[in-house]
């Protein structure tokens, strides 16, 4: 009983969108990543929760939104074990792990300072090179960072 | 986007690096050939190199082209604040070809992605300079007969040295094996040290600038030690003398030895060595035409073939 508790502390939630298994360091990144601080609806966020297979992790959960798959696919970017969990009326109806993409254009910025990217008014533009801990490679100066060290924009 | 384009040495493959050199080696024997009749050619100096710009703009004027261009961003639109892709696409309605150097790295890539017209990365920070690798590989290539199975030895800076590591890159296709002497703080970063792993290379590193070493090497490529590079001055002024190359260290260098240097050189080689035959550096400077010819023959997408037996 009491465990239910803890649960619905942070998950009710009637329709909407819940990003589960989020590294805890990086939970603040994803919330910026998808624009959530603009949003007006109910948005309920923990971090540091107690993870069986993270040992802790951070959860966002958005109600009455249903974000593109693209967009939410932008989360591998920085949590590629991320888990997205679509409710309708109180029911997980879709439960999916995000998708990293090849290239990852204009999400996040070049570390090199003297990168073209961060000079000129224009987009980034990354290639994966390691799909594990996802590190990626600047199109342009062809520097390599850790994705989940990396800015975003 | 031209896909004649040359950013970096890495976008061009075995057969077309083979193919640049039978170009350098034309037009090392008919340096004159007006191939370029009615061409423009920009060069796009945003940073001062007046080496690079000299060479370039030689290999154009012998070919028969036409050069206009700016040797120093100061006396361009890009001191007003326009932007690389503006100036870029602005050239792009005046030439035939542009030749671009830029303080920012990514900044040739850039410049491809904007315009149709075909692009030549004459250096883009410490990023990329292909037509140095190209007179790099075409020297090694005149000197040795051929690419394959060579020892090479690459000395001084080899963390921030470009040259060194876009020459390294570039070798995978000829099963080298490699020699790297430099101090500690200098040594070849790891993620090159891993390229050869991944493709099979050999290569060995030395902190010592041993007889051993020389004379087991086909090329010796040096390169300059900069004070600057180093955070600890004590440790530029140990070591500062330690890669330094003399005449008599290469007593008992074999017989087809060659010395590279990409220039210039202060004083790790030192001027007793100019007059050893070994000795390539100045000759090495001078192929750099032809390969930059080359270069900007296969950029317009002038054959070989159409090349006339003169």
């Amino acid at each position: 009983m009491s465990n239910d508790k803890k649960e619905l502390a942070v998950a009710a939630l009637r329709n909407g969108t819940v990003i589960d298994h989020i590294p805890s360091n990086v939970l603040f990144k994803v919330v910026k990543l998808l624009g959530i601080e603009q949003m007006p609806s109910h948005v309920t966020i923990g971090n540091n929760l107690d993870s069986k297979r993270m040992g802790s992790k951070g959860i966002i959960k958005v109600a009455d939104v249903f974000f593109p798959e693209a967009i939410l696919n932008r989360i591998a970017i920085i949590a590629p074990g991320a888990k997205i969990n679509i409710i309708r009326d109180f029911e997980v109806v879709e439960k999916r792990p995000v998708e990293l993409a090849d290239t990852i254009v204009g999400i996040i910025r070049c570390g090199n300072p003297k990168c073209i990217t961060n000079n000129e008014p224009m987009r980034t533009r990354f290639e994966v090179t390691d799909r594990e801990d996802v590190t990626v490679r600047c199109h342009y100066c062809g520097k390599a960072v850790k994705s989940s060290d990396a800015q975003i924009i | 986007m031209n896909t004649n384009s040359l950013v970096s040495i890495d976008d061009i493959s075995r057969d077309e690096i083979l193919d640049l050199i039978k170009r350098a080696r034309y037009f090392e024997e008919h340096p004159n050939h007006k191939v370029l009749d009615g061409k423009v050619v920009a060069t796009l100096f945003f940073e001062p190199s007046t080496r690079t710009r000299l060479s370039f703009e030689t290999a154009v004027n012998r070919l028969g082209g036409r050069v206009i261009g700016f040797s120093d961003a100061s006396t361009s639109s890009s001191a007003k604040g326009e932007t690389l892709k503006d100036t870029i696409k602005m050239v792009s309605n005046y030439v035939d070809l542009i030749v671009m150097r830029h303080h920012l790295e990514g900044a040739a890539r850039y410049a491809t992605e904007v315009t149709d017209v075909p692009v030549i990365n004459a250096g883009d920070g410490a990023n990329q300079h292909p037509s140095q690798t190209m007179l790099d590989l075409y020297s090694i290539e005149k000197t040795q007969g051929t690419l394959e199975n060579l020892t090479i030895t690459m000395v001084g800076d080899l963390k921030y040295g470009r040259t060194v590591h876009s020459l390294l890159m570039a070798m995978r296709y000829f099963n080298p094996t490699f020699n790297f002497v430099a101090c500690d703080e200098l040594k070849m970063p790891q993620e090159y040290k891993d390229f050869c792993d991944q493709h099979g290379i050999r290569y060995h590193e030395h902190t010592e600038f041993s007889p051993e070493v020389i004379n087991s090497s086909d090329i010796l490529y040096m390169t300059r030690v900069q004070r600057e590079r180093f955070t600890d001055i004590m440790e530029y002024e140990k070591v500062k003398n330690l890669y330094t190359l003399r005449n008599s260290m290469l007593a008992n260098a074999k017989d087809n030895l060659k010395v590279l240097h990409p220039l210039p050189r202060i004083t790790e080689i030192d001027q007793d060595v100019d007059d050893n035959p070994k000795a390539y550096y100045f000759d090495q400077a001078r192929n750099g035409l032809f390969a930059r010819q080359a270069i900007i023959c296969r950029a317009l997408g002038i054959e070989p073939e159409i090349l006339p037996e003169k």
